[in-house]
């Protein structure tokens, strides 16, 4: 279990860093926290030629806005940056509730932001975040940057629309102001396993009805899903369990399951409607 | 003052916890480095193994007059199967290792791995019992040509018409899924080739130093004193580590032929897919029950999956022989029909791991009492009163003979420290909101420190079972005890320095235990099968007795005082009655250094051996659950034992391993499985896959000690390695039974996943909403 040869590269700049991932091309990889990468190389499962290595970037480490503008998150920003957001309001709340079911503390401290999306796992949390929540994903390189709305980003498992010369060096979350209400449920087999099935719902209640509302589902399929049909569904209806499991059994007919060791394809889907009807109540609480 | 009964801080930690361990990872600097090269089918034919053109490989073929492994079992049903240690011909299992590269670091070993390229004729693999014991099924190895490597068979006289008599038969057919004892340092050795000697030093992650000498040997064809072996600090073993494997025959064979120092450090992956596996059973039990609840008999067919070989030194017997003769557990009938096989198969060979058998044993028994409890309208605690053993010595239909033993009391004292009744007030409140809690009783024995008598009735090749100490005392005052157990975490050092002390007087920290060296310590057969404290700590007792009466003879004839009013205690020898006293270690001094003055052989120097039949722990474990119907988690809400392990020398030790062992009987109840696909490939090759319990699984566990005293120990101690681990997992399934009553199902297979408590919901006779 040790990796086979790769050359290391340090930059400092983000400028040196897409330079010398442009020299490389296919034979590169950029590597963040390495919760993922490194395992999946001891594994001889990633066999990079070229580690180009973002951690000396900390212009990349940071986040600013704040739930009423939106907020910007550096490729760079650790998973624990989360635990007590830089700001407040429903955005803050939905992080640091969805950032503890991310695998465990000492990983938290190591793993990025950036490197997840990157990664793309289907189980990841904040590729969920970022596809039920509209993220922009900022992927640089050489030519320049260009933005990916995250409905475009996430291709399938452990692929997205990064070229191999590109860095995902920045991440837009849209505002989620004062207002709305969020709910995320997630079952794993132990606390910190990659999800079996999770849910994210933010919702806007007003005069007994939902008046806006996102939902994302994760950990079911090859990547996180926003589920629109089931947002139309429950647009004007009152939020309550009977519209809850309404939605639920409407999200599993929208949503083709994909099976592993942990859970075939009926178990998954069964969980997939009790995850949604748990998020969709904890938001509407 | 004593010092058994205290819970002294473990000597062995200070070194562990500062990262100043000593493991044999440690000890592979300035070696080239091993990667075996294994198959990756489960079954086939080896064709051809292509090797690069550069790089040290090595095959079977290079082996010349290398033995195979081959346990010896002297039973008429035993079928002996040979383990090639490097096979030429077929591969039996995937990931057995075929060729070895040898490179100067580990990674490039792997790289050197990578292009030995083994060509197999694969043959559809044969991988659960189902499938080995249907009548066209191929034979795995024709040596067994009905793929049964071992069968007992038992039915008592009155068997039958005791059953014909009854007034109700309740049955069970109860699964364990495949499991893996996974200790955290996985396997490894350091082989170095002296040139001054000849002789070979292997340093390995093992449990039995010395039975591996004597394994590897056998193998090579040269002489034990050739070889020396030592473990060093071992990351936990659980019973994995107590077998000889192809491994470490490849290893010693490497350094006499490369005349140098090799290191192979086993990774995760190959730990899961080549080390060993366990507790791949089905049971099938019918018990007969009179209308009060009384079990009158039982009659089982049990099956074990034990892989594609026999594990040495203990054999493929291990798990089926022991379900066999100790299903009836801690109750009292006495008509018992029995059939046990142990089932070859295209997959990992099993292996002793903590508990062998009996968590699946005691799962089947206890889930039995409650069975029949519902069915006859009996409270699940009454049934039990109504069968546990209380006369002693009792004699099972089996022939165990079971000590005195406290398993009505310990009972008892659970059930009062929990509080039934308000549990079953708060379960009722709680499914009026929809939530389901469930408790779960487990009531057990535990076998523990049996010697050569016992092991004998197995009628194994080779017969482990005695302990053998050497104690000195040296001019200084120190005790130095080189012992034949094999500890590895379990704080046997401190333990047996405790009862050094209170014999000889001298503080635990001037006592030093020597263990794991072939070199420096007498034969013996490491630490296993719950044994340690009772046998190695008896040995060290007696040895320890003769020292202290040695020490009284000195300094009785240096005070002029009577051998019998000599006291050893905190340092000194003191004359009884009188303020006369002498440090020990000028008892020492003299001992060596002015024995002319004292008419007797100079210095200190004494051995113990002890080789007792044995002596049941006892215990019983209560567990409260809360079960999430919806997703089919579960979440342990409390978990209580009593335990009799007969005198306790350290509270904090015992306490660990009864926590160490729940903790894996929690793993087994609910979270652990190896899972092969229907090609034989291991699905489970990470932690990512296979799943023990974390802390956060773990809940704080409440503990309580009875002591119930042995004749059979002469440290009036019992074993309590494995309780832990028995008992958790029928406690764990009991409860979740018990929390899904509602709905009638039941929970027959471990672990109960929450895929498979939500299928058994989902399927359940009465719906969810009811």
């Amino acid at each position: 279990m040790k990796p086979a040869a790769f050359a290391y590269l340090a930059p400092t700049t983000l400028g040196e860093a897409l330079a010398m991932l442009d020299g490389v091309q296919d034979d590169g990889k950029v590597l963040a926290g390495g919760q993922s990468l490194v395992p999946a190389m001891n594994f001889r499962l990633a066999r990079p030629a070229t580690l180009v290595d973002l951690n000396g970037l900390s212009e990349l480490d940071h986040v600013s806005g704040d739930s009423d503008r939106g907020v910007v998150i550096g490729a760079l920003v650790r998973h624990a940056a989360f635990h007590a957001p830089p700001f407040e309001g429903p955005l803050a709340e939905l992080l640091a509730k969805v950032v503890r079911d991310i695998a465990h503390y000492p990983i938290r401290q190591r793993g990025t932001f950036g490197g997840s999306l990157a990664h793309a796992d289907p189980a990841s949390e904040w590729c969920l975040v970022a596809a039920t929540l509209g993220a922009t994903m900022h992927l640089a390189s050489v030519a320049g940057t260009r933005t990916v709305a995250a409905a475009d980003f996430f291709r399938g498992t452990f692929t997205t629309a990064l070229a191999p010369n590109e860095i995902l060096v920045r991440v837009d979350l849209p505002p989620l102001p004062a207002g709305w209400r969020t709910g995320f449920y997630e079952f794993s087999r132990r606390k910190g396993d990659f999800a079996l099935a999770m849910a994210l719902a933010t919702l806007q209640i007003d005069g007994g009805a939902i008046r806006a509302v996102r939902l994302g589902v994760g950990g079911v399929s090859d990547r996180p899903r926003r589920l629109e049909t089931v947002e139309a569904f429950l647009a004007g209806k009152p939020p309550t369990p009977a519209t809850f499991a309404e939605a639920a059994e409407l999200a599993r007919g929208a949503v083709a399951v994909t099976a592993d060791i942990h859970a075939s394809e009926a178990y998954r889907s069964d969980l997939l409607g009790t995850v949604v009807r748990r998020a969709l109540a904890e938001a509407a609480a | 003052m004593t010092w058994i009964g205290r819970s002294l801080p473990r000597l062995e930690d200070p070194a562990l916890l500062k990262g100043r361990g000593n493991y044999v990872a440690d000890h592979a600097k300035g070696a080239l480095h091993v990667t075996f090269v294994r198959s990756a089918l489960a079954a086939g034919d080896i064709v051809g193994i292509e090797r690069p053109a550069e790089g040290l490989v090595f095959t079977g073929a290079d082996l010349d007059g290398v033995g195979p492994i081959r346990p010896v079992l002297h039973r008429p049903d035993y079928r002996a199967v040979g383990q090639p240690v490097l096979p030429v011909e077929r591969v039996v299992f995937p990931g057995q290792a075929v060729a070895v590269a040898v490179a100067a670091s580990a990674a490039e070993a792997e790289d050197l791995a990578e292009q030995v390229f083994i060509d197999i004729d694969p043959i559809e693999p044969i991988l659960d019992f189902d499938a080995a014991l249907a009548a066209d099924a191929r034979a795995v190895h024709p040596e067994a040509p009905e793929n049964v490597l071992v069968e007992g068979r038992l039915e008592t006289p009155g068997f039958a018409e005791t059953v014909a008599s009854a007034h109700a038969v309740v049955e069970l057919e109860l699964r364990s899924r495949r499991q893996s004892a996974m200790p955290l340092e996985p396997r490894g050795g350091v082989a170095s080739f002296d040139e001054a000697t000849g002789r070979v030093t292997l340093v390995a992650s093992v449990q039995m130093p010395h039975m591996l000498r004597t394994g590897i040997t056998d193998c090579l064809g040269i002489p034990e004193s050739d070889l020396r072996v030592v473990a060093p600090d071992v990351g936990g073993g659980f019973g994995q580590k107590m077998s000889l494997f192809p491994e470490y025959v490849v290893l010693v064979w490497l350094a006499r032929r490369l005349r140098g120092k090799v290191a192979w450090i086993e990774d995760r992956r190959e730990n899961f897919l080549a080390s060993a596996h366990s507790r791949d059973q089905a049971f099938t039990v019918r018990g007969a029950f009179a209308a009060d609840g009384e079990l009158l008999a039982l009659e089982a067919d049990l099956r074990s999956n034990v892989g594609a070989f026999s594990c040495y030194p203990v054999t493929c017997g291990v798990e089926p022989l022991m379900a066999f003769g100790e299903l009836p557990g801690p109750y009292r009938f006495s008509q018992y029909k029995v059939r046990s096989r142990g089932v070859t198969t295209n997959t990992c060979m099993m292996a002793p791991y903590r508990g062998v058998a009996r968590p699946m044993l005691t799962f089947t028994m206890e889930r039995l009492m409650d069975k029949a409890a519902a069915q006859l309208g009996i409270d699940a605690v009454d049934i039990r009163r109504r069968n546990l053993i209380t006369a002693f010595p009792h004699r099972s239909p089996t022939g165990v003979v079971y000590d005195e033993g406290s398993y009505l009391q310990a009972m008892e004292a659970a059930v009062a420290h929990v509080d039934i009744p308000a549990f079953r007030a708060r379960q009722a409140e709680a499914r009026r909101h929809g939530r389901c809690l469930g408790l779960g009783v487990s009531v057990f024995s535990e076998r523990t420190g049996y010697g050569t008598p016992v092991f004998a009735q197995r009628m194994m090749g080779i017969v482990p079972g005695y302990e053998s100490v050497d104690l000195v005392m040296d001019p200084s005052g120190n005790v130095e005890v080189r012992i034949g157990a094999s500890p590895h975490g379990q704080g046997l050092k401190t333990s047996l320095a405790q009862l050094v002390s209170d014999e000889v007087g001298v503080t635990p920290d001037k006592v030093r235990v020597v263990s794991g060296d072939t070199d420096a310590t007498p034969y013996g057969w490491g630490t296993f099968a719950s044994r340690s404290i009772v046998i190695s700590g008896g040995a060290t007792k007696l040895a320890a007795v003769a020292a202290a009466t040695k020490l009284r003879k000195i300094a009785a004839k240096l005070m002029e005082a009577s051998e019998e009013d000599i006291a050893l205690e905190d340092g000194y020898a003191r004359v009884a009655g009188t303020n006369k006293a002498m440090p020990i270690p000028e008892l020492a001094r003299a001992a060596y250094h002015q024995s002319q003055r004292l008419g007797m052989p100079a210095g200190i120097r004494e051995s113990g051996f002890y080789d007792p039949a044995g002596t049941f722990s006892n215990a019983c474990h209560i567990c409260e659950v809360e079960v999430d119907v919806e997703t089919g988690g579960v979440r342990i809400v409390r978990f209580v034992v009593v335990e009799d392990a007969g005198v306790v020398i350290n509270p904090m030790i015992v306490d660990g391993q009864i926590a160490g062992g729940v903790a894996q009987g929690i793993g087994n109840a609910l979270y652990e499985e190896m899972i092969y696909d229907d090609d034989g490939n291991l699905l489970t090759v990470s932690l990512a896959d296979y799943l023990p319990p974390t802390a956060l699984e773990v809940p704080d566990l409440e503990i309580l000690h009875m002591e119930t005293i042995s004749p059979e120990s002469v440290t009036k101690a019992k074993g309590v390695g494995e309780g832990g681990t028995i008992g958790a997992p029928a406690a764990v399934l009991n409860a979740v039974a018990d929390a899904l009553s509602p709905f009638g199902v039941e929970i027959n297979v471990m672990p109960a996943t929450p895929e498979r408590i939500r299928a058994a919901i989902r399927n359940a006779k009465v719906p969810a909403d009811a």
